[in-house]
Parts: structure tokens; C-alpha cells; sequence
């Protein structure tokens, strides 16, 4: 059990983290106010917390809340830290782990730039047609595709495209809501 | 009905309708309207610091020593970055502090301004939380807002950056309890849960092995939870022991009083600690301090945990019982519920437990060596607190081996009557806290217990005292060291005292005449009462220079990375041998 044990010679004790890190995606219900992102966003840096994906919008304008999608890869131990840690904020109202309660959806955008010509051009659009991804501007040497999925499928996506030719990508980052009739 | 008033009129209306009668603060440009509106009235009395850091723990001293929130006032730029480090102190301590803060101009804000800074942006990390009012009307509800945030939940410092233009304008100013607040988020648990308080209590009739830890929350919470630790410590029997911040909750004097715990604490506190078989936390943070080594920590107990901030429980060490909600609250909740059950101490149930401790006690943890020649540290701590036991005392300290003799030396029968850095060990705390403390209590006996170096980071604020007739005592214990790095170094770097000395010390008996005060020096442990008298018999403020033993090692102590019972006494003679070769190379 102390095997995970530095012997220290310092002012402090260091033990290693031994669970497995894991990846939740967490909604956060906020009061849209100056100021908030970075809140929200020095809180994960000062405590050590590192951010996979965060969205932020306003979703109830006559109440002034925002909701933040955030995805963070963390051990459980740090991940309920992450959960207390937001909650204490002043602004914040609620904070749902959506991976540990059950059914969620999680879509993100992305547009996706494809250069080349002759026969890649068929592979290519062939390929975006299988993952619905929409064509959204076009060139004789290129096309922007706009694609919505999991994280998932947009990273295969984007993985077949890289022989293609593939030139750019940007990507929304993750939203995601709780499955049936619940709201937050 | 609505009153119309300048910006700069709502922040002293603000003050007056919280009950504010104290402000620490020091004026500057962007300052000016809310100086000018503080000049125009008698029922807030504004202190003139010397620096803003001052200000800052004059606030925590004075928030610490009454309970109320301590209230600071800036000017935009260097003195909002200057209040940088007492807020920080504020939030890692749990004070209640208000700080405002003036800003530039909104029309400049952003343009790199004279004597601009991102106020919000730099203190974001460091207050509980923190607001830029662009628009006067908005101003109002966030005074009265942040006094209610400072003060409720787990207290800490808020700060109110207001642009000067702001605190021209002119607007509607509205009473507290008018007011609804923004943050309707913001709602702090204070009821711990009925079942889990009756879980606990059962624990209790059943533990053979208990320790109450309790810590700084029992003093945040206020005098009541004090009184009810003292009833439950009375009903159950159990033995207690606190944190440094929690010291005067229980009493000193209490023969279920075990002395402080933890890095520096006594040896019978850290060994019930670690071999009790029912932990009951009351309102303290298991800081690394305390637990040493985590896995090594109290190994074979269950734990039972109450805090009013839910982010504490499971932070540092896993709990078996958590109680989120105010202590003074929950503890009240306890006796009566064990009173319900019966009115039986658990003395025959615990009665080897408490052999076990005495044979503990008969250790005598605390004992030093004592010298004819030469003034030991602890003795003049134990001198000061002979002398003086039967005034109102209030004892500040600053940072280092002085710190912790007095927590071990000096000892305290009442809830805030000690204010101490403890999270962020802030040198320079002790004199402004006292300044505060004294100006919250005029008639009381304040005490900053000293040491050289750390006295030298605020000495400014003698000048505050003298102006304000404020007359603290500076307990200076003069070792000529740094002496809390000097034992690190012995006991961590072979003795090469890298920087660690004081040299070129200023003569404080002048210093303390050039201010204005009274200077007083000695090294002779015949002569200390009669010099501890002078000191307090003199009506004005006082340094006190005591030429202490230069090399005295603060024991007990638990060195890094070693558990509860490996705890090293006062008989060791060699520090230097302790932690291994393999040990020091590492961080
Ligand atoms: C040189 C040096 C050496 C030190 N050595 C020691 C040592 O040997 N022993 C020691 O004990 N400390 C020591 N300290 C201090 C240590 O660093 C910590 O500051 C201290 O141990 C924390 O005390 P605490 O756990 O009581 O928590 P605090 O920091 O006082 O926090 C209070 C806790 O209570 C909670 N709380 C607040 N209000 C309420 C309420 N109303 N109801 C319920 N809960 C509430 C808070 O959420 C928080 O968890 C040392 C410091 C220095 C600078
Ligand atoms: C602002 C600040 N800087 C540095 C430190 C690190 N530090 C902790 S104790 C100490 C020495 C304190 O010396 P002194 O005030 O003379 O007290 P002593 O330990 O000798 O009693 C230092 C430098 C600190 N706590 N605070």
C-alpha cells in the first residue's frame, strides 16, 4: 500500500495519483456575467485541472444563464474535486457530471478544409458523403465540409482525410445534454 | 424610498448600514471621491496605513479578533496590487474582509491608464470572489452583496473594483434588506443532515479510542460553537485537541485539553491522532500540516467530518462521515442528541484510552532545556504569558519558530483572542493584525509575539500605531536567524545556512524612539520579568527586542514524510541525522 510512497526529503508530502484517469463531460448552469469564462477557466488552472473541451453560451437570455460544457480528463478523486470546486464559484448554479448520471448526447462541430484534384476529389467527396458531411464551400483545388457528430466521428473523419489532403480544421468543441424528459 | 446619491456617497452609506465603524485604507488618485465622501462624515472611522499590505491584516486582525468583517480601502494600481498578499492571506485563513478598490476611469480602462491594473483579473484567484461595477446602478447591491458573501458560509475576502467615474455618477442608493441579490447561486449549506449528526452520535457511544479535532471553522462559526464544544467535550469526555488555527475554541486550561497537533503540535495530541479508532473533525481542512504522511495518517480510525464548504470533505484524506453545515450548528445538534440518549460521560469506556494519553503526557513534549545565561525563547514566552494571564490579552504572532512557541507556550482559555498566518505563513502579519486587533479593542493588552526578521516586513505600521495611539506590544524574540529556514537547513541541507541569518540589524530600541514608541532591550533571563513589566506598564506602543538563544530548534516536530508516532522530542540532539541522504535529494 506505501509502495506509491516518495520518501520526501521537502516541506511536503508527495504521493502518487495511482487510479486511472477518466474522461466526463460536465454541465455547468451559470450566470452570464463579465468575467465568468475566466472564473470558471482559472479555477481549472490553479487547481491543476486540465481541460479536454470547453463550450460556452448563453442558452436562457431573460435569466441571464449561460451553460458550459466542459470535458475533462481526470482520476475520480480529482473529478469530485472538480465538481465541489466549480460549485463554490458564487455565479455558478449547478454542475452535472453527465457521464456518471446515466445517458447523455454529445455532439461538436466541425469545419473541416480538403485541398487536391483529380481522382482524391471523388475519394473525397464519396467519404464525406458516408459521414454527412455537408459541403459548404468549394473550390477546383478544395472543399470545406461541415460536419456535426460525436468527437468521435469527427475524428475518423478527419483521420481519412489526412492522405487526402487534408489543410485545416476547427472544431466547436463538445456540447452535450442529459437523455429523457430531465432538464438540469 | 430610494435616495439619490453620488457613487462615491453610496460606499460610506454602504459602510454605515453594514454596521461598518472601522476602515483601513490609504488614499490615491482614483480614491479620491470616496476620501472625499469619508471626510464628510463622523460615523466611520477611516485609519491611515502605511502601506496597503498593513491594511490588509489589520482588517484580518480586527475580522479575526470580533467576529466581524475587517474593511479595506485602495487606491487603483499599486495599491490594489500592494492588498494582494493580505488577501491572499484572508482566503486561505477563512477571513471575512471587504476590499475596495478604486479603478481607473471605465472610459480608460484597457488603455493602459495611469496607475491601471486588471484589479479582478490579478485578485480572481485570491478572493472568494470579486467585482467590477461599470454602471452605478449596479453599485448597491453589490456592496451590500459582498458583505453578505465575505461574511456567511466559509468567510473570505471580496473585493469591489470601482472606476472613478462610477463613484461620481450619480444614482439610487438602496438599503440592505431592500435589496434582493444578484446571486441567487450563492446559497452556503449551514444545516448539517439530521441523520448523519445521529450516525455520528452513535459512533460516539460506541468509540473506545476517540479525539476531537476541531480547527479554525469553530472560531469562524462564533463564540456559540465554542460553548457547544465545550458541552460536548464535557457530556462525552472525549479529549481534544486543535489545529493552530482553532486554538482558544477549547481551553488550554481543560484537563481534556491535549495541545495543538500537527507538524509542531505535542507528542500526545499527533499519537491519539494516529491511534484513535474515532476521528471527529470539527471545522478543520486536514492540512498537509496535520496528516504528514496520508497513508500513514490515523490509519486505524473512522472519520467523521464537518465543514460548511462541501469542497473540503474527501480533498485530502477520506472520510467515513461527512456533515456539510455550519459546526456551531451541527455541535449543538450533537449535545443535544446525545443528551437525549444519556447524560454519562463515556469515562469508564475510555478509561485506558486516557492512561494510554497520560503515559503520552509523561513524555513532556513541550519541555526545553532551561539556561541561567542565556534567554530560551520558550521561556519568555512562558514569562509573557504568566505575566499577563489574568488581563484581556490578545496575541498575534508572525511568521516562523516564534509563531509556533507561542502557539505552544502561550495559552488561550477564549475563542479570538489568537491570530495567527497559518495557511499561507505570511511574514510581516503580526504587527498590522495587532494594529487591527487593538483598534477593535482599545482597552485590551495585544501582543504581537515576533521574530526579527519577519517583524521587518511591516515595521512601517509602528507609525500607524503611534499615530492612532494605538499601544501594542511587539514581543520581539531576537534570535539574529531566520530561524525556522535555519532548522530546515540543519535538518535538510547539511547546516549550509544559505541566506538564512540576519545581519546588519537595525538598532529597535532606536527604531522604535524614531517612531515615536518606546524601545526596550534585554538578554538577561534575571532581568526578563522586570523588562516584560516595563513593557507593560509603558501606555504607548512598544518594541520589546528580546535577545534570544541564537540556535534553539522548535521540537517537537514531525519531519517530512515520516508518520504520526516517528515524532522528534526535544531530547535530539542532532537533527541534522534524521531524514536520510535518499530523502533530501529528492524535490
Ligand atoms: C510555520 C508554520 C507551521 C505550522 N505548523 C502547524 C502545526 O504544527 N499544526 C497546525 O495545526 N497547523 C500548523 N500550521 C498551520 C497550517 O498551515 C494550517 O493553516 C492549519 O493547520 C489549518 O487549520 P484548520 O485545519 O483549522 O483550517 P482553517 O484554515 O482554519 O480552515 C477552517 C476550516 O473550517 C471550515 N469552516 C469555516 N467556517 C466554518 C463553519 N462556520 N462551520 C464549519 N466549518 C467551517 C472551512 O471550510 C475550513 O475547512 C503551520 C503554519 C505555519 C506558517
Ligand atoms: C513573506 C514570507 N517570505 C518568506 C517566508 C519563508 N519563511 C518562513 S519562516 C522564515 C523565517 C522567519 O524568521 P523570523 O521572523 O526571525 O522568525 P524565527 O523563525 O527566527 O522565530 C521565512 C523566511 C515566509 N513565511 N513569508
Amino acid at each position: 500500500m506505501n509502495a506509491h510512497l516518495l520518501p520526501t526529503g521537502s516541506a511536503y508530502f508527495i504521493t502518487k495519483e495511482t487510479d486511472a484517469p477518466e474522461r466526463h463531460t460536465l454541465s455547468v448552469l451559470v450566470d452570464n456575467e463579465p468575467g465568468l469564462l475566466a472564473r470558471v477557466v482559472g479555477l481549472f488552472s490553479a487547481r491543476g485541472f486540465n481541460i479536454e473541451s470547453l463550450t460556452v453560451s448563453e442558452t436562457e437570455h431573460d435569466k441571464g444563464l449561460s451553460r458550459i460544457t466542459v470535458v475533462v480528463v481526470a482520476t475520480p478523486k480529482v473529478l469530485v474535486q472538480i465538481k465541489l470546486q466549480l460549485e463554490r464559484l458564487v455565479p455558478v448554479h449547478k454542475v452535472h457530471d453527465l457521464t456518471a448520471e446515466g445517458a447523455s448526447l454529445e455532439r461538436e462541430l466541425a469545419l473541416i478544409k480538403v485541398g487536391g484534384s483529380g481522382e482524391h476529389r471523388a475519394e473525397t467527396l464519396r467519404l464525406a458523403d458516408a459521414f454527412r458531411a455537408n459541403i459548404v464551400d468549394a473550390t477546383t483545388e478544395s472543399f470545406v465540409f461541415e460536419v456535426t457528430g460525436k468527437p468521435s466521428k469527427i475524428d475518423s473523419f478527419i483521420s481519412l482525410m489526412v492522405p487526402l489532403g487534408l489543410i485545416e480544421v476547427v472544431r466547436t468543441g463538445v456540447a452535450a445534454i442529459s437523455r429523457g424528459p430531465e432538464g438540469m | 424610498m430610494a435616495e439619490q446619491m453620488t457613487g462615491a456617497e453610496m460606499v460610506v452609506q454602504a459602510l454605515i448600514d453594514q454596521n461598518v465603524q472601522h476602515i483601513f485604507g490609504y488614499p490615491g488618485g482614483a480614491a479620491l471621491p470616496i476620501y472625499d465622501a469619508i471626510f464628510q462624515q463622523d460615523s466611520v472611522q477611516h485609519i491611515l496605513v502605511r502601506h496597503e499590505q498593513g491594511a490588509t491584516h489589520m482588517a484580518e486582525g480586527y475580522a479575526r479578533s470580533t467576529g466581524k468583517p475587517g474593511v479595506v480601502l485602495v487606491t487603483s494600481g499599486p495599491g490594489a496590487t500592494n492588498a494582494v498578499t493580505g488577501l491572499t492571506d484572508a482566503l486561505m485563513d477563512s477571513i471575512p474582509l471587504v476590499c475596495i478598490t478604486a479603478q481607473v476611469p471605465t472610459t480608460l480602462i484597457g488603455s493602459d491608464g495611469f496607475q491601471e491594473c486588471d484589479t479582478v483579473g490579478i485578485t480572481r484567484s485570491c478572493t472568494k470572489h470579486n467585482y467590477l461595477v461599470k454602471r452605478v446602478e449596479d453599485l448597491p447591491r453589490v456592496l451590500h452583496e459582498a458583505f453578505h458573501i465575505a461574511t456567511s458560509g466559509r468567510p473570505g475576502p471580496v473585493v469591489i473594483d470601482i472606476p472613478k467615474d462610477v463613484q461620481f455618477a450619480l444614482g439610487e442608493y438602496t438599503r440592505p434588506e431592500a435589496d434582493g441579490f444578484r446571486h441567487s447561486s450563492y446559497k452556503p449549506q449551514t444545516q448539517g443532515d439530521l441523520e448523519a449528526i445521529k450516525v455520528a452520535v452513535e459512533m460516539m457511544l460506541r468509540a473506545e479510542r476517540p479525539v476531537i479535532y476541531s480547527g479554525g471553522g469553530v472560531i469562524n462559526s462564533g463564540p456559540e460553537a465554542s460553548k457547544h464544544l465545550r458541552e460536548l467535550a464535557e457530556l462525552t469526555g472525549f479529549p481534544v485537541t486543535s489545529t493552530l488555527m482553532g486554538l482558544g475554541a477549547f481551553p488550554a486550561s481543560d484537563p481534556q485539553w491535549l495541545g495543538m497537533l500537527g507538524m509542531h503540535g505535542t507528542y500526545e495530541a499527533n499519537l491519539a491522532m494516529h491511534d484513535c479508532d474515532l476521528m471527529i473533525n470539527i471545522g478543520a481542512r486536514f492540512d498537509d500540516r496535520i496528516t504528514g504522511r496520508i497513508d500513514a495518517f490515523s490509519p486505524d480510525s473512522t472519520k467523521v467530518h464537518v465543514d460548511i464548504d462541501p469542497a473540503q470533505i474527501n480533498k485530502n484524506v477520506r472520510v467515513d462521515l461527512p456533515i456539510v453545515g455550519d459546526c456551531g450548528l451541527v455541535l449543538e445538534e450533537m449535545v443535544r442528541l446525545y443528551r437525549s440518549i444519556t447524560n454519562e460521560p463515556r469515562t469508564e469506556a475510555i478509561a485506558d484510552w486516557w492512561k494510554q494519553i497520560e503515559g503520552w503526557r509523561e513524555v513532556k513534549s513541550l519541555n526545553y532545556t532551561p539556561s541561567e545565561t542565556t534567554i530560551k525563547p520558550q521561556y519568555a514566552i512562558a514569562r509573557l504569558y504568566e505575566m499577563t494571564k489574568d488581563r484581556d490579552v490578545y496575541i498575534t504572532t508572525e511568521v516562523g519558530q516564534h509563531q509556533m512557541w507561542a502557539a505552544q507556550h502561550f495559552h488561550f482559555d477564549k475563542p479570538n483572542r489568537w491570530m495567527t498566518s497559518g495557511g499561507l505563513g505570511t511574514m510581516g502579519y503580526g504587527l498590522p493584525a495587532a494594529v487591527g486587533v487593538q483598534v477593535a479593542h482599545p482597552d485590551a493588552l495585544v501582543i504581537d509575539i515576533a521574530g526579527e526578521a519577519s517583524v521587518q516586513m511591516t515595521m512601517q505600521e509602528m507609525s500607524t500605531a503611534v499615530q492612532y495611539r494605538l499601544p501594542i506590544k511587539i514581543f520581539i524574540l531576537n534570535n539574529e536567524r531566520m530561524g525556522m529556514v535555519r532548522q530546515w537547513q540543519d535538518l535538510l541541507h547539511g547546516g549550509r545556512y544559505a541566506h538564512s541569518y540576519s545581519e546588519s540589524l537595525p538598532d529597535f530600541v532606536k527604531l522604535a524612539e524614531a517612531y515615536g514608541g518606546k524601545g526596550i532591550r534585554c538578554d538577561n533571563p534575571a532581568e526578563l520579568d522586570a523588562a516584560i513589566q516595563e513593557m507593560l506598564d509603558y501606555p504607548g506602543p512598544v518594541l520589546f527586542d528580546v535577545l534570544v538563544e541564537k540556535d534553539e530548534n522548535c521540537l517537537p516536530m514531525i519531519p517530512s514524510g515520516k508518520p504520526h508516532n516517528e515524532i522528534i522530542l526535544p531530547d535530539t540532539a542532532n537533527i541534522g541525522s534524521i531524514i536520510d541522504e535518499k530523502g533530501r535529494q529528492l524535490v
